[in-house]
């Protein structure tokens, strides 16, 4: 059984400083990896959440798998069909079922179109001019829950939280089978929030989605994913099943990040996993484990050997030497507390 | 005696004059920052949160006006001040870091020029200049601060350039420093960081911190007193303790009820405060919370609640905390 959605191995590399000896091809152009030796699959209706810092390649992959970036190696696979390489036309008619959310919401809907014209659009861009537009406007309206007569409105006359209900509709037009959801929720407040998370979960149990969200709100992501990807510079850290990686993570960043979750609870007994120095550039990775130098519970060999990707029995799979080891070293500290 | 706060405000009201009519976007805010503290401002966009800020370092868009009330800073009214007189205490007294880290500096001068820039106002050497940057640098923790102090903001990742924006809004030892959400762009571990370099820091050099979040669990872990806003009011204020355990406004209530790092159970159905913020043109009478209020009583459409403060000075305006109210 193929899942909705397979990625195996994949990078995205962008060349970067070209300069005169590059241009004419005298000199190699200087290559970042911004996403690297990413692997992981979305069962149908599932909700998948990559978390990481910024910087930390989450939107990249998101675009490569939209097709708004082109994988450099490694395979993606939609229902089976291979993504990479696929020329534009045949990737068109792919994109009314995996179809993308971007990060500002206002900022993605042009001004100069009303409501109406932009839940319709895609119709439109995918050349299917026998819909009634006014009945298909009506129903995505009611289906993100906004009023009708926001049909003639612009988009400079919604709040932060309605634009976004109107890319929720713009996305779910044409009835995808994935959305990415690049950040939905960022700078929005909680009550609002909550509102979005919602609609989104009504809609995926009513139209059987699956949804790839992009995050740096673990709370969020602890509520509403089955599965979860944690990124670091660019690579997967960590993955697994959602519960699983709360309770009992397998890379030393993921325990960091939890950790570092503020509560908000004044009296809160937090026990902070301190983190050495700062990101490196991904221009300058370091050598072994890319997470050494900031590691608490690095190792020598950790400078020098680099992680293999491993696979748990129960579908977690990590890139890390010793979870076991710093996994029991934590132990007594926090009994001791 | 105790030393005056470093910031009073007192029944604070602010309008902006719109197409529309006139919009009510503070109304009656109280706040007191006393010396060395840390103050939290909490509210959903649209409850007054940057107009608060402009009102402070003055620097209101010309459709407003300050329609009552003062604001003191360390004794003196800012209001009585002139321009001149400002922009000696801006930068200098009191200074800011802003939201966006990657946005913050001019890209195409390196740290140590815009170090040494904004100190323009002291009669130093450049070389003293640069030896003062470097100084906050390390002071915020990054290291090689003399090799840094060469490199573009491009070279540093956003959790550094947050820092190096609070090394400079630093630089002259304010009196009180505005953060206005510094830590939204950045991730659990960054933040964190942050916050615990703004605590140290805060006790090194003796400011005040005016931070403004909506992430509860950052307010709840950095500041010592907390303000809740809804609508252009000040609903609720007192210590973090008492605001977030024993909350005494319904709409505090209602907000820390939906964070989700308050539920503890997985829920795909989040709790969200339903309705919408009001239209500040055309005010209702009553409270300002009623339409969207889940205790409301008669009194609440009609008359505008008192402040009601308690025996550890917690402060709520709600109609609900009147001692007849109370007693039925």
């Amino acid at each position: 059984m193929t899942a909705l959605l397979e990625i195996d191995d994949v990078a995205v590399r962008f060349a970067v400083r070209s300069n005169l000896l590059t241009e004419i091809g005298l000199m190699p152009p200087a290559v970042i990896e911004a996403v690297s030796g990413v692997s992981l699959k979305i069962e149908a209706g599932e909700t998948y959440g990559i978390v990481g810092e910024s910087g930390s390649g989450k939107t990249t992959l998101a675009r490569a798998v939209a097709g708004l970036h082109h994988a450099s190696a490694g395979s993606i696979r939609y229902k089976g069909t291979e993504l990479r390489g696929l020329p534009e036309s045949r990737f068109r008619p792919l994109r009314r079922d995996i179809v993308m959310m971007f990060q500002d919401p206002v900022g993605s809907l042009s001004p100069r179109l009303t409501i109406k014209s932009l839940i319709t659009e895609p119709f439109r861009i995918q050349g299917m001019k026998d819909r009634d537009m006014e009945a298909e406007a009506a129903r995505l309206l009611s289906m993100v829950g906004l009023p009708q007569e926001f049909a003639g409105r612009h988009p400079h006359q919604l709040s932060g939280g309605q634009a976004r209900r109107v890319g929720v509709a713009r996305a779910l037009a044409l009835d995808p089978k994935l959305l990415i959801a690049d950040e939905p929720t960022a700078g929005l407040d909680v009550s609002i929030q909550g509102e979005m998370l919602n609609l989104l979960a009504r809609l995926q149990d009513e139209l059987g989605l699956a949804i790839m969200i992009i995050t740096h709100n673990l709370n969020v992501v602890r509520h509403i994913t089955d599965r979860v990807g944690i990124m670091y510079l660019g690579k997967l850290v960590e993955e697994g099943p959602t519960e699983d990686i709360f309770s009992s993570p397998l890379h030393p960043y993921t325990l960091a990040l939890l950790a570092a979750n503020p509560e908000p609870n004044p009296d809160a007994e937090l026990q902070r996993i301190e983190l050495q120095g700062e990101p490196p550039s991904i221009l300058n990775r370091p050598t072994g484990c890319e997470f050494h130098t900031r590691c608490p519970f690095a190792q020598a060999d950790c400078e020098a050997d680099t992680p293999v990707w491993t696979a748990t029995s129960t579908a977690h799979n990590h890139r890390c030497h010793f979870p076991e080891i710093w996994n029991e070293q934590r132990q007594p500290t926090e009994h001791a507390n | 005696m105790m030393a005056a706060p470093v910031l009073d405000i007192q029944n604070l009201s602010v309008r902006y004059t719109t197409e529309r009519g006139n919009l009510q976007a503070l109304r009656g805010v109280n706040l007191t920052i006393p010396e060395k503290s840390i103050v939290g401002i909490v509210g959903e966009s649209g409850c007054g949160k940057s107009t608060l800020i402009s009102t402070i370092i003055q620097l209101l868009a010309n459709n407003a006006k300050i329609t009552s009330g003062d604001i003191l800073f360390k004794g003196e009214s800012l209001l009585d001040k002139s321009e001149k007189q400002l922009r000696g205490l801006r930068g200098t007294e009191m200074s800011m870091v802003f939201q966006d880290p990657m946005q913050t500096h001019n890209p195409v001068l390196t740290i140590g020029r815009q170090m040494i820039d904004i100190q323009y106002r002291d009669p130093l050497s450049k070389a003293d200049k640069r030896q003062r940057a470097a100084e906050m640098l390390t002071l915020v923790g990054i290291p090689d601060a003399n090799q840094r102090l060469d490199q573009f903001p491009h070279e540093f990742s956003g959790g550094m350039r947050q820092r190096i924006a609070i090394a400079m809004a630093l630089m002259a030892q304010p009196s009180l420093l505005i953060a206005d959400e510094p830590t939204t762009a950045l991730d659990a571990t960054l933040e964190v960081q942050i916050i615990k370099r703004l605590r140290e820091l805060q006790a090194e050099i003796g400011c005040s911190i005016l931070f403004i979040s909506h992430h509860l669990g950052v307010i709840a872990e950095l500041c010592d007193s907390v303000i809740v806003m809804y609508a252009g009011e000040a609903i609720e204020q007192g210590s973090v303790r008492d605001v977030f355990h024993t909350p005494a406004h319904p709409y505090t209530r209602a907000l820390l009820q939906c964070d989700p790092g308050n539920i503890k159970e997985k829920t795909r159905n989040l709790p969200t405060i339903p309705g919408e913020i009001p239209d500040l043109v055309n005010l209702s009478p009553g409270c300002i919370f009623q339409s969207r209020c889940a205790q409301t009583i008669p009194q609440c459409a009609v008359a505008h609640p008192e402040f009601h403060t308690s025996k550890t000075g917690h402060v709520a305006a709600c109609h609900l905390l009147q001692p007849e109210v109370q007693a039925q």
